[in-house]
């Protein structure tokens, strides 16, 4: 039974190494699968880490099962007294030298990559677009500064070129993640650090908080959508002019409601930063509600009506800044608020 | 005047329940306070390994409602905290107790007195932990506490933190400065520092590392302690503070701390794949000069648990060289355990399987240690599963597996009984398989972007099969726990004695002595004339060791009810400090006051244990010559 399992446990380093390369996890919310050059060279190097590494665990491996089954104890030898050595001097120095020569071949790509993908100086000289983060408990802003757009939780990118994060936080420490595109910086209160990324191609990537920071901290999730460079240009424009008016009696009336009982907090209009609460002036647009919850009429009175039951710790009170929206009201502020569309 | 052994065994017999606790409570041998750090330590292991199966239980499937929110990261937090604090150290200062008096040819540690303080410091100090869950809930900050969130953000919960860990800190490095000097000046005539067990020279460097790893959190947990309790800003922004310092100061800490814990497991390794292969332990030299060049390093790594803070690229690769360069010595210690064992006769007791399954498993912990070293990597791994699983392999799998090797290995010398094997064997497999099961897919749902710290995770990710397996080994892991503790019942009430050398095959002092120890330990202090100063002798034809000094009365340190009492007041005025906190505005005067009166009772303590003389007390030499025939 120990010979079967010795068997077994060898061919997990393998089998590890086949899953790695063979890719896991969900495209677009996996780092296994990079979809982006930062997301790239990472895992490159995580690739020629992982090939070193398992070198000298099947070096070891093979050592460890030879002598265990080579010099295990047999039956009827209770009184054999094996030889007993000191040392070898010649074997201290290989097993010294050869673990440095493994990490020097890992230190170096590890030392260059270490300086080039932090460095989001040159990524200026490549016309990078900057985006402004403010982390809070628990919903993200995202502010472009050269093109004076405010907006929350979903993050749209251009595909052509990097994009510079500017991170901070409002509160606590939190940490920015879209482990499809590359590695995480944290966002620390009081300072700004920053991040380059850059999507290949099209599509909706997954980000997540990546530090302890309170109740919800597991569910401060924020989309990031990339688009094509034309359609980020025209993106920024719809925003810029807000959504359409509202249309239906019930929305008409939500509008009221919520200026009423929700503009303490929340801000519709892209020109508008540093609220206390995610600006939704394109909030029908997004995939999620409050980063997590699915987007739909009814997910969104619940919400509204009970926040903290559904995100503990979330600070917006429940039913309106007054506490005392009706469902009926609920409903009509939820019907405004999926007017709140600025694509065409 | 009776002696003390001849009183205690009387009394025992006569006075029942309250003497034995007595007993216990005023103790100063070594032996016994081992026992304590024994059970106290597991008592939390147990609690602590509750705590893991609640996390696992939650995670267990997406989007579950079992544990949410706040109440989940006090579960979390607590986990980390009481496993790393309060059953990890303990459990390691057992052995240390335990052992080294024993195998240096001592009679006691050099403090006998601050050694019990050490204890029951460590022991209210998790009391106090733990009592928060009465009392408003459990610190929720993380067993790291980062600043702003632990001391702005989060209640009270966070108070009990501080001092708990405060307390159980000072007793810890009371434990250190201990044990240094009781390694560097009480060993027997023969032993020079490099004719000692290798668990001592661990145990040596350990202490020294607590010594200086120590004092920065301590001064951390004051400037939390200053900053939640009377509104000092250390930590807070806006009034011009930083949180980013605790980081600093808890990582200088954080890093050798776990070179604290790993360093005795690595001791216990080489003393007990040694004596279950028959040969002296391969490259004794290299082994010192490793454990000592880990021991240093461990002090110039702590930013790689902040590569993702954006202190820049400069930082970021200096600290990433000088981590992978803790590798090398670590390899070194792996080749010469496996090295040990070639051309030996390796005996598959309970004891060495756990030493034989540590070696592949603190491997692989190692190597995605070696990973984790390469920031731009390390930017995906950080805060993610990948972490958790490593961290776990080498915890559990290094600390972990080397401290059970060391019960199973040092119970007979500690308690006069062998452990069932076949139940040893049971334990073993549930508890190496299980954890294989829980902590292998953790390296997968870290890659694939789970982060760490989340209290659920939503459906459609792919976490749900690592999550699922990782739960169902948590459970397996649990039934060999289960299966110990039957073990330890069943031969405490019926086990089979152990002779002096329990093994039979025993090579250093501890098992040229009866077992359990006596409580003189040596009748005459021994001779040491080489490295397995025991064996030596045996290879020589000679059944016990060489006396180095005439038989005669032993002199004995008299027990002492104050340590316990100075730990009762400290705890008294850990409790005024946290009912004192008032996160809306001044700390409340009750609670300063009890503080204060706990104080001054602890310095009431010193002062009447400075003043009083106690001249301890002696086993007359013809007792020590009746305990010595009777064993034989």
């Amino acid at each position: 039974m120990k010979r079967k399992w010795q068997r077994w446990f060898r061919l997990l380093p393998l089998a590890a190494l086949a899953l790695l390369l063979s890719g896991c996890g969900k495209e677009g919310v996996s780092a296994l699968e990079p979809l982006g050059p930062v997301a790239k060279d990472q895992a490159d190097l995580m690739l020629i880490s992982v090939l070193i590494m398992v070198v000298v665990v099947l070096v070891v491996g093979f050592i460890y099962f030879y002598v265990l089954i080579r010099f295990r104890k047999r039956k009827g030898q209770e009184d054999y007294i094996p030889k007993q050595v000191e040392g070898n001097t010649t074997l201290e120095i290989v097993w010294t030298v050869i673990p440095i020569v493994l990490l020097c071949i890992l230190a170096v790509p590890t030392v260059p990559k270490t300086f080039s993908l932090s460095d989001t100086h040159s990524a200026k000289k490549e016309s990078a677009l900057e985006i402004e983060v403010s982390a809070n408990q628990f919903w993200w802003q995202f502010t472009y500064p050269k093109q004076k757009v405010t907006t929350a939780q979903d993050v749209v990118i251009p595909t052509d070129r990097p994009v510079v994060f500017k991170l901070t936080s409002n509160d606590v420490i939190h940490s920015f993640w879209v482990p499809a595109l590359g590695g995480k910086v944290d966002a620390n209160p009081g300072q700004v650090t920053t991040l380059k990324l850059e999507a290949d191609k099209e599509g909706t990537y997954r980000g997540r908080c990546a530090e302890l920071c309170g109740s919800s901290h597991a569910l401060m999730y924020f989309n990031v959508k990339a688009v094509s460079s034309a359609e980020f240009d025209r993106w920024i424009k719809e925003m810029k002019a807000g959504p359409d008016q509202p249309a239906s009696a019930s929305a008409k009336q939500g509008e009221q409601l919520f200026k009423q009982n929700c503009m303490s907090c929340h801000a519709v209009g892209a020109s508008q930063t540093n609220k206390l609460a995610p600006n939704l002036t394109n909030f029908a647009d997004r995939k999620y509600i409050a980063g997590f919850l699915d987007h739909d009429k009814k997910t969104l009175e619940k919400w509204i009506a009970d926040p903290s039951a559904l995100k503990p710790g979330a600070t917006m009170p429940a039913r309106g800044a007054s506490g005392k929206l009706t469902d009926e009201q609920i409903k009509q502020i939820a019907d405004y608020l999926f007017t709140l569309s600025v694509e065409k | 005047m009776t002696t003390h052994a001849q009183s205690l065994a009387v009394s025992s017999q006569r006075k029942g329940f309250l003497h034995w606790l007595w007993t216990w409570i005023t103790t100063v041998d070594h032996k016994k306070i081992a026992i304590l750090y024994l059970f106290g330590g597991g008592l939390f292991f147990l609690i602590g390994g509750i705590e893991a199966l609640l996390i696992r239980i939650q995670l267990a499937v997406p989007n579950n409602h079992f544990l949410v929110g706040s109440e989940y990261n006090q579960v979390m937090t607590m986990h980390g905290t009481t496993m790393i604090f309060l059953a990890a150290m303990p459990l390691i200062f057992a052995m240390m107790n335990a052992v080294i008096p024993l195998q240096i040819g001592a009679r006691d540690v050099a403090f006998p007195f601050v050694n019990a303080l050490g204890f029951w410091l460590f022991f209210l100090g998790g009391i106090v932990l733990n009592t928060s869950w009465f009392f408003g809930g459990a610190p929720a900050g993380g067993w790291t506490a980062y600043t702003p969130l632990a001391t702005e953000y989060l209640g009270s919960g966070m108070d009990f933190y501080i001092l708990g860990l405060q307390l159980s800190g000072a007793g810890t490095l009371m434990g250190a400065i201990n044990f240094l000097v009781t390694i560097i000046n009480m060993r027997a005539p023969g032993m020079t520092f490099m004719r000692m067990p290798l668990f001592c020279w661990t145990s040596l460097v350990t202490s020294a590392l607590i010594l200086f790893a120590f004092p920065p959190l301590t001064v951390g947990l004051f400037f939390e302690f200053f900053d939640h309790i009377f509104h000092a800003n250390f930590f807070n922004t806006a009034n011009g503070g930083n949180g980013i310092i605790w980081e600093h100061i808890f990582w200088i800490f954080g890093h050798p701390e776990v070179y604290i814990l790993v360093l005795p497991a690595f001791g216990i390794i080489s003393e007990v794949v040694a004596t279950f292969s028959k040969k002296r332990l391969f490259g004794y030299s290299s082994m010192v000069f490793a454990t000592v060049l880990i021991g240093f390093l461990s002090f110039m790594v702590w930013v790689h648990h902040m590569f993702t803070v954006g202190l820049g690229p400069v930082a970021n690769a200096v600290f990433a060289i000088a981590t992978m360069t803790i590798a090398v010595p670590t390899g070194i210690k792996i080749f010469n355990w496996l090295f040990t064992m070639w051309g030996g006769q390796i005996h598959f007791t309970t004891a060495n399987l756990f030493a034989l399954g540590f070696i592949p498993t603190f491997v692989m912990g190692g190597v995605t240690g070696v990973m984790l070293a390469v920031p731009p990597a390390d930017a995906q791994y950080h805060d993610s599963y990948f972490v958790v699983a490593h961290f776990h392999y080498v915890i559990l799998g290094g600390v972990v597996f080397g401290l059970l090797a060391g019960v199973f290995y040092w119970w007979p010398k500690m308690f006069g009984r062998m452990l069932n094997e076949t139940l040893g064997k049971i334990t073993f497999w549930f508890f190496f398989l299980g954890f294989h099961l829980t902590f292998f897919p953790q390296h997968f749902l870290g890659l694939m972007g789970m982060p760490r710290r989340y209290f659920t995770y939503l459906p459609g990710e792919h976490f749900e099969l690592g999550n699922m397996l990782s739960s169902i080994g948590a459970f397996g892991m649990a039934v060999g726990v289960i299966v110990l503790l039957i073990n330890i019942v069943v031969t405490t009430a019926k086990g089979k004695r152990a002779k002096g050398d329990a093994w039979g095959i025993g090579r250093t002092l501890e098992w040229s002595i009866a077992s359990p120890a006596p409580e003189y330990n040596f009748a005459q202090t021994p001779l040491v004339k080489g490295i397995d100063a025991f064996w030596k002798e045996k290879m020589a034809g000679n059944k016990k060791m060489t006396p180095a000094e005439p038989l005669g009365d032993v002199h004995m340190p008299s027990p002492t009810v104050i340590p316990f009492l100075m730990s009762l007041s400290l705890t008294l005025a850990s409790f005024g400090f946290i009912f004192a906190a008032n996160q809306a505005g001044k700390p409340h005067t009750g609670g300063l006051i009890t503080a204060a009166i706990g104080i001054g009772l602890m310095l009431l303590l010193m002062l009447i244990h400075s003043i009083k003389d106690d001249h301890g007390f002696h086993i007359h030499k013809e007792e020590i010559m009746r305990i010595e025939k009777e064993a034989e």
